[in-house]
């Protein structure tokens, strides 16, 4: 067997997989819906396998996040390409025994990039620094795109209930 | 409706997902084997003298790792040695577990394992070591007669060196190899291990 070219202290990967699974699974979940989150998880961590010899071992948590998020732009541009396109997150609305409904409808209308922000800040649990080592932006860049996503979430929220 | 902030985003969102995260880590593991990303597996086995570490690559069983060695350092290893690609992989490791099960109950006498040798040194160390996997069950030799059988009987210092290295105990059984007159010797898995391992044996008495 040829050796792949280690670029750090190589982690056993079950421990890299032990370490980044619930986050990433959090992500996936605020990215593409609870429904279909397992399935980017499955194509996230194959790929992370696949690709382990470059991992970046300075950045693990972001280089994982990266991936997750490219599987989550894969999964919605399939979804766009079929003949009738569900809306993911409309299986999840307001109900009385789902009162956070809401948030996940507003979360299912924010764009591409404002939900990734969000999701890697409030799902995943990340720090800015870490969010933004993720979208290849500054820290602060980071912050500011969290602070636009929430505001925007806010935004569909209150129109809603206004609309309501 | 209640309004909207960053606490009630994190508590919707950033809901617990510990324990499906858990189950969906056990199919990806699944399918990382079926695709032959697995480069090896490892399982954890229950023996009378604590837990021990067993690896596996696709040829057959890389590693053993006697209770006296902690799990973390065993992968670490074998992420720097062979592949970092390491995932816990139990059923690639059932046939090692059942018969090292019987084996320690004085159930079984010979392994019928596929062994993946490529931690054993080539030259004199991997030709003692074969050499030792040929001992059978009861019987022992000393480090001096092993080093001859490996080609060159002066050599029983180099012979005792590779025999502390065996990454395969048990299976290759080193602790069937002893001193020159009968006293026991090292042994990797500590000398309490190698004269218990003897006395299921009955090499000794």
């Amino acid at each position: 067997m040829s050796r792949p070219e280690i670029t750090a202290d190589p982690v056993p990967f079950q421990r890299f997989l032990d370490q980044h699974r619930a986050p990433v699974l959090s992500f996936l979940r605020a990215a593409v819906g609870p429904s279909d989150a397992d399935d980017c998880f499955q194509e996230t961590f194959i790929a992370a396998l696949r690709a382990y010899h470059r991992m970046d071992g300075r950045h693990p948590r972001a280089w994982v996040m990266t991936i997750a998020r490219r599987k989550a732009i894969d999964h919605h541009r399939a979804r766009a390409r079929r003949p009738e396109p569900r809306a993911e997150f409309d299986d999840l609305g307001v109900t009385d025994e789902h009162p956070d409904g809401e948030v996940w409808a507003a979360v299912g209308r924010l764009s591409e990039a404002q939900r990734a922000a969000v999701a890697l800040r409030y799902a995943a649990g990340l720090s800015h620094r870490e969010i933004g080592a993720t979208l290849g932006c500054s820290e602060a860049a980071a912050r500011r795109r969290v602070a636009d996503g929430l505001s925007a979430l806010r935004q569909t929220i209150d129109r809603e209930e206004l609309t309501a | 409706m209640s309004g909207i902030d960053a606490e009630r985003i994190t508590r919707v969102l950033g809901a617990d997902t510990a324990a499906a995260a858990a189950e969906a880590s056990a199919r990806l593991v699944e399918r990382a084997d079926r695709e032959g990303l697995a480069e090896i597996g490892y399982a954890t086995l229950e023996t009378p003298l604590g837990v021990a570490v067993l690896a596996a690559t696709r040829r057959g069983l890389v590693r053993v790792a006697l209770p006296n060695e902690r799990l973390e350092q065993v992968l670490e290893d074998l992420a720097a040695e062979v592949s970092p690609r390491i995932v816990e992989l139990p059923q690639r490791l059932d046939p090692a577990r059942r018969e090292l099960d019987q084996y320690f109950e004085g159930r079984r006498e010979h392994f019928d394992l596929a062994l993946d040798w490529r931690l054993i040194e080539a030259g004199f160390s991997g030709r003692v070591l074969r050499q030792t996997a040929r001992l059978p069950y009861g019987v022992t030799a000393s480090y001096g007669e092993i080093a001859q059988r490996a080609g060159n009987p002066r050599a029983y210092r180099a012979a005792g060196s590779a025999l502390g290295r065996n990454p395969i105990p048990i299976v290759v059984p080193c602790h069937r190899v002893l001193l020159s007159g009968g006293k026991l010797g090292n042994y990797g898995g500590g000398p309490e291990m190698k004269e218990w391992l003897l006395r299921l044996e009955g090499a000794i008495d």
